[in-house]
């Protein structure tokens, strides 16, 4: 990991309510691993105080993320514009762990609730090289707030859509929809199910998870402070104690949390 | 080149710029990210004699120019960090202070015995003032009770002991004075305010814990008038603390009386800022053309 004041390549609004910045950090591409994350330094001394941590979307030119405006951090970086400096540390955490076949074919299954989508594209693409078979799942509220359709399908995954209201896929929550597509697909599968969204998303699809039997590793979010595992700030329960979401995580074998 | 060498108790720093307990953890998760060997001294983050969970979730949360935490100093008990963070922070060559505190005299008696023993730790600062743990009022609240642990303390060791001091108290000069005469070697101020902050959408405190502590620039102006109100009024050293970003804070507590300062906010949001804050220190010395760091301390005029 690097502590690295880097330039800004583009900063667009993406769909609805979300937008995508790709910043110039060639080591951090280079040492970035799918579920990994970044701390970017928001505004200069005017504040934010605190550093916000974005999960590494993409990896082509520098690294992209991709954020929502929930509050004055992310404000203040919707408003950057190309050829700005930003302080980005990274690349954080432990990233997830791309499936070994063990006997049965390894398959995986994505499934992303909302701004979730951020780090599973990364992931999708690493997949794609591995050549492991990929279904894509996304959900959100409704049909604008669909995340990463493309870029999937790009990754070469089959994608599934499902929306709260209907508006586009299946009507319902992204939980059903994974339900619907089990019960149809194959299982000759060494299935691997990754997940990122809202916390009671993350619940229903672990439950799923343990009642097939299926290794579900979810990407989790907290407030944290430093990123690196000095304030303690992060911590998240699981069997063997307090563990922290920014070094031991993000990412978590669901089978290790209590919730 | 101007000195920055300054001394503390029995420690020899060759700058005044320290990286301050809970804000550092055990070094080891910065060394990627800094030059560990430039900074004055690290002190460590809190130990207990027993391990400790902390408190429960969120136990950070950002307000106007400082953020409020609760950790609860969760730590792994001092059994755990022998084995596993001391044999690090040896081979640092770099002044390690450690950083205790205990549930009554006895722990803090016991930890400074052990801590004795070993030769590479450099000091011991007693942390009398976590805001954070539950307990009929601070250590660090109470003049007779700081003297009492600091004198328990200081009867078993020789190393040098830092008592890291409360702003939660009326008179911080008498506290202060307290650690003085029971025979600290310096005192370090200020820990964090006492402070909250409630979601006003789900009615809910923004901490777990409900109250926490505050850091960071907004506390600034308050932790420089106390360490210039105590440090006219001891004659151990006063280590400041409290919202410093860069060299210029560092400066003005030193102006204000402290020998030297402590970091601790700021690490989260850079973690090379001590080792620019202590080459900012020295580009202030050339520009004002003074030789040695000692010759700021207290240098505030008053018209």
């Amino acid at each position: 990991m690097k502590d690295i004041r880097a330039k800004i390549l583009s900063n667009k609004k993406t769909g609805h309510a979300y937008y995508k910045m790709v910043i110039d950090a060639p080591y951090i591409a280079r040492a970035a691993k799918p579920g990994q994350f970044v701390q970017i330094k928001c505004g200069e001394n005017s504040g934010p105080l605190l550093r916000r941590p974005f999960s590494i979307h993409k990896v082509e030119r520098g690294i992209e993320i991709l954020y929502e405006v929930v509050g004055i951090g992310t404000r203040i970086l919707a408003g950057k514009r190309q050829g700005d400096f930003i302080d980005v540390l990274g690349p954080l955490g432990n990233g997830f762990s791309v499936p070994r076949a063990q006997g049965l074919k390894p398959r995986a299954i994505i499934i992303a609730g909302g701004i979730g989508a951020a780090p599973l594209v990364y992931l999708a693409e690493e997949l794609k090289k591995k050549k492991i078979k990929t279904i894509a799942l996304i959900g959100a509220k409704t049909k604008n707030l669909i995340l990463c359709e493309k870029d999937f399908k790009k990754a070469g995954a089959e994608v599934y859509i499902s929306t709260d209201d209907g508006s586009y896929g299946c009507h319902g929550f992204v939980s059903k929809l994974f339900h619907k597509i089990l019960k149809t697909s194959e299982s000759k599968f060494m299935t691997v199910v990754y997940v990122c969204g809202p916390h009671g998303m993350l619940r229903c699809i672990a439950d799923i998870c343990k009642e097939r039997n299926f290794e579900c590793q979810l990407s989790l979010e907290e407030r944290m402070a430093c990123g690196i595992g000095a304030c303690l700030g992060c911590v998240v329960n699981t069997i063997s104690g307090n563990k922290l979401a920014c070094k031991d995580g993000p990412v978590f074998n669901a089978s290790e949390l209590t919730w | 080149m101007a000195i920055l060498d300054i001394k503390i108790g029995k420690i020899k720093l060759k700058n005044p710029v320290m990286a301050a307990s809970g804000t550092f953890g055990y070094a080891r998760e910065f060394e990627k990210l800094t030059d560990l060997s430039l900074i004055g001294a690290i002190i460590t983050k809190t130990i207990t004699l027993n391990p400790r969970q902390g408190n429960p979730m969120p136990r950070i949360c950002e307000t106007s120019a400082g953020m409020l935490n609760a950790i609860g100093l969760q730590n792994e008990g001092f059994d755990n960090f022998i084995k596993e963070k001391m044999p690090y922070l040896s081979r640092l060559g770099v002044p390690v202070i450690i950083s205790i505190s205990g549930n009554n005299i006895d722990e803090f008696f016991i930890l400074a015995k052990r801590l004795d023993k070993i030769k590479s730790i450099a000091g011991i600062e007693l942390n009398i003032s976590c805001p954070n743990i539950k307990c009929e009022g601070l250590v660090a609240q109470d003049a007779k009770e700081t003297y009492e642990v600091v004198k328990a303390v200081r009867k078993i060791t020789g190393k040098t002991v830092i008592t890291k001091l409360s702003p939660n108290v009326t008179d911080v000069v008498k506290i202060a004075g307290a650690a003085e005469d029971a025979g600290s070697d310096a005192v370090s101020l200020v820990n964090t305010f006492l402070g909250m902050a409630i979601d006003i959408d789900t009615r809910k405190p923004k901490l777990g814990n409900i109250t926490g502590g505050l850091s960071g620039p907004c506390i600034k102006p308050i932790a420089v008038r106390m360490v210039y109100e105590v440090a006219r009024n001891i004659d151990i050293p006063v280590i400041g603390i409290g919202g410093i970003m860069a060299s210029d804070d560092a400066i003005e507590f030193m102006l204000a009386g402290a020998t030297a300062v402590q970091i601790g906010t700021a690490n989260f949001v850079d973690p090379g800022i001590c080792v620019k804050t202590v080459r900012g220190i020295e580009n202030y010395l050339r520009k004002h053309k003074i030789e040695k760091i000692e010759d700021i301390i207290g240098g505030m005029e008053q018209k």
